[in-house]
């Protein structure tokens, strides 16, 4: 048995080692600065005070122009705010309802019922509003990226510039090596993190930008951590019951399956192969 | 052990039924007293694990069904609606997505005990066939539910893999536009995905069935690859198998557990969680990993046709691998060559599933290419050649005898 696992793993130390050369970088921009998030590990769960904090940057940064669509107003409970305060921050939006009874559509006043309201009524207003590019909705947006919350905690930080077409030094000296013409679309904002580099999104974090409830005006990077540590719940909302139910399921099956290893012993006392 | 006499049944119920149809009859002939070799070691456990997760894989995908939308404009949201609002939906659907990647570990595993342990050589070579086939419904299951979720991945996907049916001379353009049901993989080729997703498990059930009809007929192979002689080389699967598959599938939940509840997306492609769009081609197109070698197959032939035709024939070569295969001992435990020659192409799959992952550039095509020759050389010239090269090492006389001249 012990041979046979041995084997495999030559094996398939033989299928890397043949491979190792071939492992060439490509020759791509810095690396992700990674964060220690609060919900890795299988004890992981959300700070609810950081999960608010970051709803607070979304609604007064993000929201301008990013949608949020797979969330409800009602969520938000899940994450400490009564269910007034729910009522109230969906109460600032609008929605289309309707047909009346007149045949005629209408809007009104959102409800924990509604889904967030989007900042577009659709991708093409989106896109000419903001340059021919659409912004993204974030609902999964910490799923939909490799490594996501650090990507988008990177992502937030990493501009060169807060003017568009002026791409960082280190891209510039790498062009300058290949000796390629560095040309860069003088609309687009250099990124060190997005693919491409040229992204349409101008920075967003500045300090003073957010207020807390508590009256703070938050740094930068807490703003980042805290917007991340929104999204992510934004995208695994179930990340802590599943957490939990894990927990218990290992436990159990662990107990279980010593048992059965028990029992198989048990019964094959007898049986010599 | 030919010689079976059903047990009267004590209770009334259960006589008069039975006589009428012999169900509890063939439960206890097939499931208790079953006479299953003595030594079988755990790499036997793996098709029992197989079976129970395609029984997972049906129920959670048939609740998961009564919430899913076919349709383009609504099925990715509808799997997010099961992952925020249905009940207990990210654990269905989670348990489902991993259940696949499982399924694959287990059934790959399974194969390849087949080819150490030569059960594929007579008289099981319908059971083989058996299967191939079950592997090649899977195959087809599992690139059809991919598509499902209508993320970018399911959709560059689909239109990937269903372009190669192009490939086919003269017919191959309408061929794939009848498979489309349309001029472009849309929202009819999505709804006869979801009919024929939920239709193949159902024929790998009775694939299934085939398959442990035609093992039950010839009876398990074991890790000496001798046949069974007498009442000492079996004991009854009832309680000896069902204790030990039991704790196999104790290790196999704690396993799959830890990825559905721990590392859900640990299988899968970010990209699959940004919805498709046929406008944007994701930058790499990569197929889940139990395709990587079949992938890198594909691309390792220059030409469009030649490309399918040898993905195609990676799979269709193990049903006339039987006859391959001249050897006439089962067990590579007694084939001192062979053994060598299994590692190595161990090696050459998992190679073959690294470059499947890689940029279609050099130098991997070269790789690729070397890999792919020594795949099907395998096949072709090596264990062929074997059985006339290689001497093997003398054959215990009996399952039983090399315990007892110990004792």
């Amino acid at each position: 048995m012990m041979t046979i696992v041995k084997r495999t793993l030559v094996a398939a130390g033989l299928a890397t080692a043949l491979v190792g050369p071939a492992l060439a970088s490509e020759g791509t921009g810095p690396a992700l600065h990674k964060q220690s998030w609060g919900w890795t590990g299988i004890f992981g769960g959300y700070n609810h005070k950081d999960l608010r904090h970051g709803f607070e940057v979304y609604r007064q940064v993000c929201v301008t122009c990013h949608p949020l669509k797979h969330l409800y107003y009602r969520d938000l409970m899940k994450i400490g705010y009564s269910e007034d305060e729910v009522k109230e921050i969906a109460g600032n939006y609008e929605v289309q309802d309707g047909p009346n009874d007149d045949g005629e559509m209408f809007t009104r006043p959102a409800t924990p019922a509604d889904r967030f309201v989007a900042p577009f009524a659709n991708d093409k207003i989106a896109a000419m509003v903001n340059g021919g590019a659409v912004p993204p909705d974030l609902s999964l947006m910490t799923k939909a990226r490799k490594q996501g919350p650090d990507y988008v905690y990177n992502l937030l930080h990493g501009f060169a510039s807060d003017a568009p077409g002026e791409p960082a030094a280190w891209w510039l000296k790498e062009r300058e090596h290949a000796g390629e013409e560095p040309v860069f679309p003088e609309t687009k904002y250099f990124n060190d993190y997005f693919p491409g580099y040229a992204i349409s999104m101008p920075p967003q974090l500045h300090e003073g930008i957010v207020t807390y409830p508590d009256g703070k005006s938050p740094s930068v990077d807490q703003m980042a951590h805290d917007v991340v540590s929104f999204l992510n719940w934004a995208a695994e909302p179930e990340l802590e019951s599943r957490k939990t139910m894990g927990l218990l399921t290992l436990l159990y099956l662990g107990i279980l399956t010593t048992f059965l290893y028990g029992l198989k012993k048990y019964i094959w006392r007898d049986i010599h192969h | 052990m030919s010689t079976y006499t059903p047990p009267t049944w004590n209770n009334k119920f259960v006589r008069w039924f039975d006589e009428r149809l012999p169900i509890v009859t063939l439960m206890h002939k097939e499931l208790v007293v079953y006479p299953a070799p003595r030594n079988l070691n755990y790499w036997w456990s793996f098709g029992s694990l197989a079976g129970i997760v395609l029984v997972i894989m049906i129920a959670t995908g048939v609740f998961l069904a009564m919430y899913y939308v076919p349709h383009v404009d609504h099925a990715f949201d509808s799997v997010e609606r099961i992952m925020r609002d249905v009940n207990y939906g990210w654990l269905l659907r989670y348990a489902h997505m991993n259940g696949a990647s499982v399924f694959f570990m287990l059934t790959y595993i399974h194969l390849f005990r087949g080819l150490y342990f030569g059960s594929y050589k007579a008289p099981r070579e319908v059971l083989w066939w058996m299967g191939v086939i079950i592997l090649f419904l899977m195959i087809m299951t599992a690139f059809m539910g991919y598509v499902l979720p209508w993320g970018q991945m399911s959709f560059w996907g689909a239109t990937v893999i269903t372009n190669l049916v192009s490939a086919v001379p003269l017919v191959g353009g309408d061929l794939v536009r009848w498979l489309w049901g349309g001029f472009t993989v849309d929202n009819p080729t999505l709804n006869r995905f979801f009919s024929l997703h939920y239709l193949l498990p159902m024929l790998i059930v009775a694939m299934v069935m085939l398959h442990l009809w035609a093992l039950h007929t010839k009876k398990s192979n074991n890790p000496l690859g001798i046949d069974c002689k007498g009442p000492n080389d079996y004991i009854p699967f009832h309680p000896y198998y069902t204790v030990k598959d039991l704790f196999s599938l104790g290790v196999l939940l704690l396993f799959y557990a830890y990825f559905i509840f721990f590392a859900p997306n640990f299988f899968g492609e970010a990209d699959n969680y940004i919805p498709a769009n046929p406008m944007v081609t994701p930058p790499h197109i990569v197929p889940e990993w139990y395709f990587l070698p079949f992938y890198a197959i594909l691309r390792a032939v220059p030409d469009k046709l030649g490309g399918v035709l040898a993905m195609l024939s990676a799979i269709l070569i193990l049903f006339v691998l039987p006859w391959l295969d001249t050897s006439k001992v089962r067990s590579a435990t007694f084939r001192p060559m062979y053994k060598w020659f299994f590692w190595a192409f161990v090696a050459d799959c998992l190679f073959l599933g690294y470059l499947g992952a890689m940029p279609a550039a050099e130098p991997y095509i070269t790789m690729i290419q070397f890999a792919t020759v020594y795949y099907f050389a395998h096949f072709l010239v090596i264990l062929p050649a074997l059985g006339w090269f290689e001497k093997p090492d003398p054959l215990p006389e009996s399952i039983s005898a090399p315990v007892t001249s110990q004792a």
